[in-house]
């Protein structure tokens, strides 16, 4: 307005100006170094619902999603102070698996992916990210296969497979001395891979497998749950009761029907999991509550493998200072790279198959019976390695 | 009457000695136990447990007030800081603290606290004479390990999550600068002169040495106890001797209180404590230590004379934080 007076003219001399100078600059400069949000792309997959035992436990939409995104809070509070910020893309596919449209998005250019996926499109997108400078954290897949050939370079398995569950498990029946086990098995290819885990734990950690019955869903009307679970298991000298039923169809009939008081274990009853409601020590009571308060609901498995997931990304690009997934993965599988998961030891990736290292929780409904692995188990090198496949059961040679 | 004064004299004669062995050491250690939601109060010398108050819910950090008259004691899942008066045991006020106060540290000068919120990522400032929260300071994720140099300039958090140490001045309550360490930092102790700050990291098990001029690391440690597994080693407490000659730290699930000579930075040597030993405090007098040894429910004394552990006294349920008054 008063551009004529003199006095408005002399810019150097006028503090104001000098100090509006600074202050045009001072925010610039922090926001130029490193305004550009670093994307990581969520995907997940429409799953065609399963039947429900009870409607008791409903299952979340936005379950794995809620942690990535408290993951996501977690990462950008740390990168307020080092410069960095973190945005989540998210993508969810169809129950056939790829979306064509995604691919030149996702796997031509350097994209950090959390994969929350079915194992079909899991291998799909390994696949199409082959050789390609793209990382993939899948925190959904039990699958061992996965981990033992083909376990793919650029690919990092957040949950623990269904070995290191059953291993767990095995762990805590020995110590129990519960040692002649009843495997009861349900009928889908699930099953069959846990049954398979179940047996090769057994063999591990010498339990004896003293009986072995599928569940076959018979339709009989004069069958109840009631009658048909004691018959079902009557005859049989046995100590624990295991069963692998991972969908939920028959393994919660089992408790309290059968002809001898036997507890039940596996997929129901004392349950190997990578996170539970229940668990509260190394601090894990904070990130129940923080995930609550988020969310409105208790954090789940999945939601724990995508809240890790996206802090290993985090922890990563922070430390090396790039977002390069090459360097990312580099530091991830070295021997720097240790992750906060709330259970006590420090969590890290395994260098052989990229499959996180981890303790798992052994849960009743209400209750944390005992982490493995359980004390008196050894290792070379770390007592977490008694979960799963070693080194040298691998062979990820690609 | 000569009887009678004989009698006397070899009273007195049988009560002096008790007397002076009393002021020698006549101090007490005070135990906050996280699952009984209850004070100990041990007499070290007596090797006895002499009483359990009960406090309030999830007590953990715990501080003795600059005259040494009372105690303030976070019981954590009542969000506030207890001021107990220390010669009757009765609980006298209570300090706002903000959500869930775990650990806190008192100004070296003023009657500040500094408190880490852990749910809410942030720093509360209580003055405890107003009985006020008079600022709060937004840190990184889980602010844990908290303490205030000697000099009064530098207040620092540790945030377990993100992992960093974050300098807040002391007196403008700004952050002005963090600094990244090894994952899940735990417990922050400044050297007496407040030139050094070390700092533990639980799950890397190191112990990291920063200059407080240049907040930069100048040595990490890495604690190893031979024949137990590298991710044992879990450093929490660290209490530093007032010439800066020996550091100690508590190794959590090792079981160990490792000592550390704080000029070369070499491992001295590895005592065996009870299990999951969280915190430390010396002996006012500087000839012994004390531990809180989490998951074994009790105490252990080391003299530190002899570097050797003498005594364990059982205190109750996951004994976490402890002050010894003179």
């Amino acid at each position: 307005m008063n551009l004529s007076k003199p006095q408005g003219m002399n810019f150097l001399s006028n503090r104001w100006f000098g100090l509006s100078v600074i202050l045009w600059f001072v925010p610039l400069t922090v926001f130029c170094a490193d305004t550009v949000p670093i994307e990581i792309v969520y995907i997940s997959q429409k799953q065609a619902q399963k039947p429900a035992l009870s409607n008791l436990d409903s299952i979340p939409k936005d379950e794995g999603l809620q942690g990535a995104l408290l993951a996501i809070e977690d990462n950008n509070t740390t990168g307020k102070f080092t410069g960095h910020q973190f945005k989540l893309l998210e993508k969810q596919w169809s129950e056939q698996g790829v979306n064509p449209k995604d691919n030149s998005i996702f796997f031509e250019e350097k994209a950090l992916i959390v994969a929350a996926l079915g194992d079909n499109a899991l291998l799909e997108m390994k696949q199409l990210a082959m050789n390609k400078s793209t990382l993939i954290m899948d925190v959904v897949s039990r699958a061992d296969h996965f981990r033992q050939q083909g376990c793919g370079n650029h690919v990092f398995y957040l949950a623990p497979s269904r070995a290191m569950r059953a291993d767990a498990l095995a762990q805590y029946l020995l110590k129990k001395r519960w040692v002649k086990w009843f495997l009861v098995q349900g009928l889908t290819n699930e099953d069959k891979l846990f049954s398979q885990a179940l047996k090769r734990a057994a063999k591990r950690f010498g339990s004896t497998l003293v009986a072995q019955k599928t569940w076959l869903h018979d339709y009989d009307a004069r069958r109840t749950a009631q009658e048909e679970v004691s018959v079902f298991t009557q005859g049989v000298d046995y100590d624990v009761l295991v069963v692998a039923d991972e969908q939920g169809l028959f393994g919660e009939y089992l408790s309290y029907r059968t002809w001898k008081p036997r507890p039940v274990v596996g997929t129901q009853g004392l349950v190997p999991t990578a996170w539970h409601k229940t668990h509260e020590q190394w601090g894990a009571v904070q990130i129940q509550n923080r995930f609550k308060a988020q969310s409105g609901r208790r954090m789940t498995e999945k939601d724990y493998a995508a809240y890790l997931a996206i802090r290993s990304y985090g922890e990563a690009i922070i430390r090396v200072g790039s977002s390069e997934p090459e360097k990312i993965k580099a530091y991830l599988l070295s021997d720097q790279f240790t992750l906060q998961g709330y259970k006590g030891k420090p969590l890290s990736f395994r260098s052989w198959n990229g499959q996180l290292r981890q303790p798992v929780l052994l849960a009743a409904p209400r209750a944390m019976v005992a982490t493995a692995p359980i004390q008196g188990f050894l290792h070379p090198i770390t007592e977490l390695d008694t979960l799963g496949y070693d080194q040298r059961e691998v062979d990820c040679n690609e | 009457m000569s009887k009678g004064i004989v009698c006397c004299i070899y009273l007195v004669l049988l009560w002096v000695p008790s007397c002076v062995l009393r002021t020698v050491a006549a101090e007490t250690i005070y135990i906050t136990l996280e699952k009984d939601n209850a004070l100990a109060v041990v007499d070290p010398d007596l090797g006895e447990l002499v009483a359990t108050i009960p406090i309030g819910q999830r007590p953990r950090g715990i501080a003795l007030s600059h005259d040494q008259s009372q105690l303030y004691v976070a019981t954590s899942d009542d969000h506030v800081i207890q001021i107990i008066d220390i010669k009757t045991l009765a609980p006298v006020g209570v300090l706002p603290s903000g959500n869930d106060p775990e650990t806190f540290a008192l100004h070296t000068a003023a009657d500040i606290l500094f408190v880490s919120n852990e749910d809410d990522s942030l720093v509360s400032v209580v003055d405890v004479n107003k009985q006020q929260v008079i600022h709060g300071i937004g840190v990184g994720v889980e602010p844990e390990g908290i303490a205030v140099s000697p000099d009064g300039q530098w207040v620092v958090s540790a945030s377990e999550t993100t992992n960093m140490i974050h300098w807040i001045d002391a007196e403008s309550y700004n952050v002005v600068d963090n600094t990244l360490v090894d994952p899940r930092p735990r417990g922050v102790a400044f050297t007496a002169d407040s030139q050094y700050l070390w700092v533990t990291s639980e799950l890397a098990g190191t112990v990291a040495i920063l200059d407080v001029k240049t907040h930069q690391i100048i040595k990490t440690i890495t604690l190893a106890v031979p024949g137990l597994n590298a991710d044992r080693n879990q450093p929490v407490g660290v209490v530093i001797d007032p010439e800066t000659q020996w550091a100690y730290v508590a190794m959590g699930p090792a079981n160990r209180v490792a000592i550390i000579n704080a000029k070369t930075f070499a491992i001295e040597d590895y005592l065996l404590v009870g299990e999951r030993v969280w915190n430390l405090s010396f002996s006012p007098d500087y000839s012994r230590l004390y531990c809180t040894n989490g998951v074994s429910n009790d105490i252990s004394i080391i003299d530190l004379t002899r570097n050797k552990v003498v005594k364990s006294i059982k205190v109750g349920h996951f004994p976490w934080g402890l002050v010894v008054k003179p």
